[in-house]
């Protein structure tokens, strides 16, 4: 997409910024430990925007204090994983909120060849329009 | 607080104000609290007043860019039951994070159920967990020693001991690990594992307390729950304490809080029971000779078993 240099994929808080430096995750991570959120590291290798269901990396973290823990656990999803896209999500247990607060990726594949538009026939004369990640061509695992 | 630049080398002789950097961190509450609070346990006072001292100097040398290790600060707390291991942890913990050595200051209280899985692949996940809440305050593994059973190979403790030393040695900045228990046993758990000995560079031996400090902490332990002696009873006390002290499974400050809770006990009881209609305030608070007297250890020199002396 030529409005998109680079063809990064923009998911989630900071992805139309550069990558995220490790002073600037923690930071990030201690706001959200200071709210009372519960942290936990998701990987995947489908880059599609509908794609929200990624593999959680190792247990969901609760009760920390120190946003260390939480750094050691991306340094080793990213050496399990070094060519996998990594985000790191948020969970607020608020009643009534439930859900994921925070989302933001910290990791991505060295080339991310991006997303072809297809068309198709459909009624009549109408057109439906869909993308497809080139990287999708290949079986999960074997994409980046 | 304006950071130097690293280029920057300042002359020799730039003074120090080592006063004010006490003053500001507040070091000196602690410690005094430590000396109002904790009885006796003098080698322990002094071990951690050295170490607020060495922390201290450290934070001004690198103020002045005299760049040093970060010192290890794990630690070994070995001592008789009821010595004061925990409590000492407890401070510990807020020393340090007074001194800015670690961020958040908060105690994790383990024991070997906490890191050791039950099945194969369950240790690691499980060490890993209790690591992570721990960063950024002190890990207190009580009674260390059950991590490392001799006696059976296929324990997984050694899985849980190897993952702690490699984020011993790692994370030196995020975490500091406390290790307790009583003596005789951590020194064969320090031998079987030397890797871990080395990597612990504090070893801090709690003392047994004597007579006259265990009646002090028995008044300190009353005052805590709003109760006293009569004049009476703490004669009865001072008495009681020579005579627990001879027996068997004698916990210093532990046994001196079960038989406090003794006391109480049969003090309601009296009250409940008593003649006396019109109570007061004072009669609330008071602790009698007679609730001391009654004890199995002025009876016939036998601990009251029926009491909790045996659950500890």
């Amino acid at each position: 997409m030529m409005t998109n240099p680079g063809n990064q994929i923009t998911q989630g808080q900071f992805s139309f910024l550069p990558p995220l430096t490790d002073v600037q995750i923690t930071a990030q991570i201690k706001y959200a430990l200071k709210s009372g959120w519960s942290l936990a590291v998701e990987y995947t290798d489908d880059p599609h925007p509908r794609n929200t269901y990624w593999e959680m990396f190792g247990n969901p973290m609760f009760d920390l204090k120190d946003p260390a823990g939480i750094l050691m656990e991306i340094n080793n999803c990213r050496k399990t994983f070094p060519n996998h896209y990594i985000r790191v999500m948020a969970f607020s247990s608020v009643r009534g909120v439930e859900s994921p607060t925070m989302s933001y990726i910290v990791n991505r594949p060295k080339t991310e060849p991006g997303f072809r538009l297809v068309r198709e026939e459909a009624e009549g004369r109408s057109i439906r329009y869909t993308v497809h990640s080139y990287a999708t061509e290949k079986p999960e695992g074997e994409r980046y | 607080m304006n950071e130097l630049s690293k280029d920057i080398i300042l002359p020799d002789d730039t003074p120090v104000d080592l006063d004010a950097e006490f003053r500001n961190s507040n070091i000196q509450e602690v410690l005094a609290k430590l000396d109002r609070e904790l009885i006796g346990l003098l080698p322990v006072k002094t071990r951690i007043r050295e170490t607020a001292a060495l922390l201290l100097v450290d934070r001004v040398r690198k103020k002045l860019n005299l760049s040093a290790l970060s010192p290890t600060l794990h630690m070994s707390f070995t001592g008789n039951p009821g010595t004061g291991k925990t409590t000492v942890a407890l401070r510990m913990a807020e020393i340090l994070h007074r001194l800015g050595y670690v961020r958040e200051g908060h105690l994790i209280s383990v024991t070997r159920d906490d890191l050791v899985g039950q099945y194969i692949g369950h240790t690691a996940p499980k060490t890993k967990e209790i690591i992570k809440k721990a960063m950024g305050g002190v890990l207190f593994i009580d009674e260390a020693y059950y991590l490392y059973k001799p006696e059976n190979e296929r324990d997984y403790g050694a899985e849980s001991i190897e993952i702690l030393l490699q984020v011993m040695e790692n994370n030196r900045d995020d975490l500091v690990v406390i290790l307790a228990g009583y003596k005789d046993r951590m020194d064969k758990f320090f031998h079987s594992n030397p890797g871990m000995r080395s990597r612990i560079a504090h070893h801090i031996d709690f003392p047994d307390y004597s007579a006259d400090e265990l009646l002090v902490i028995a008044k300190l332990m009353l005052a805590e729950q709003n109760y006293r002696f009569s004049p009476e009873a703490e004669k009865a006390f001072s008495e009681y304490i020579p005579l627990r002290m001879k027996m068997e499974h004698f916990a210093n400050a532990r046994s001196i809080r079960n038989a406090l809770d003794r006391a109480r006990m049969r003090q309601a009881n009296r009250l409940f029971a008593g003649a006396k209609k019109s109570l007061t305030k004072i009669d609330l608070m008071t602790i009698e000779a007679e609730e001391i007297y009654v004890s199995r250890v002025f009876q016939d020199g036998q601990v009251d078993l029926n009491g909790d002396e045996l659950a500890e």
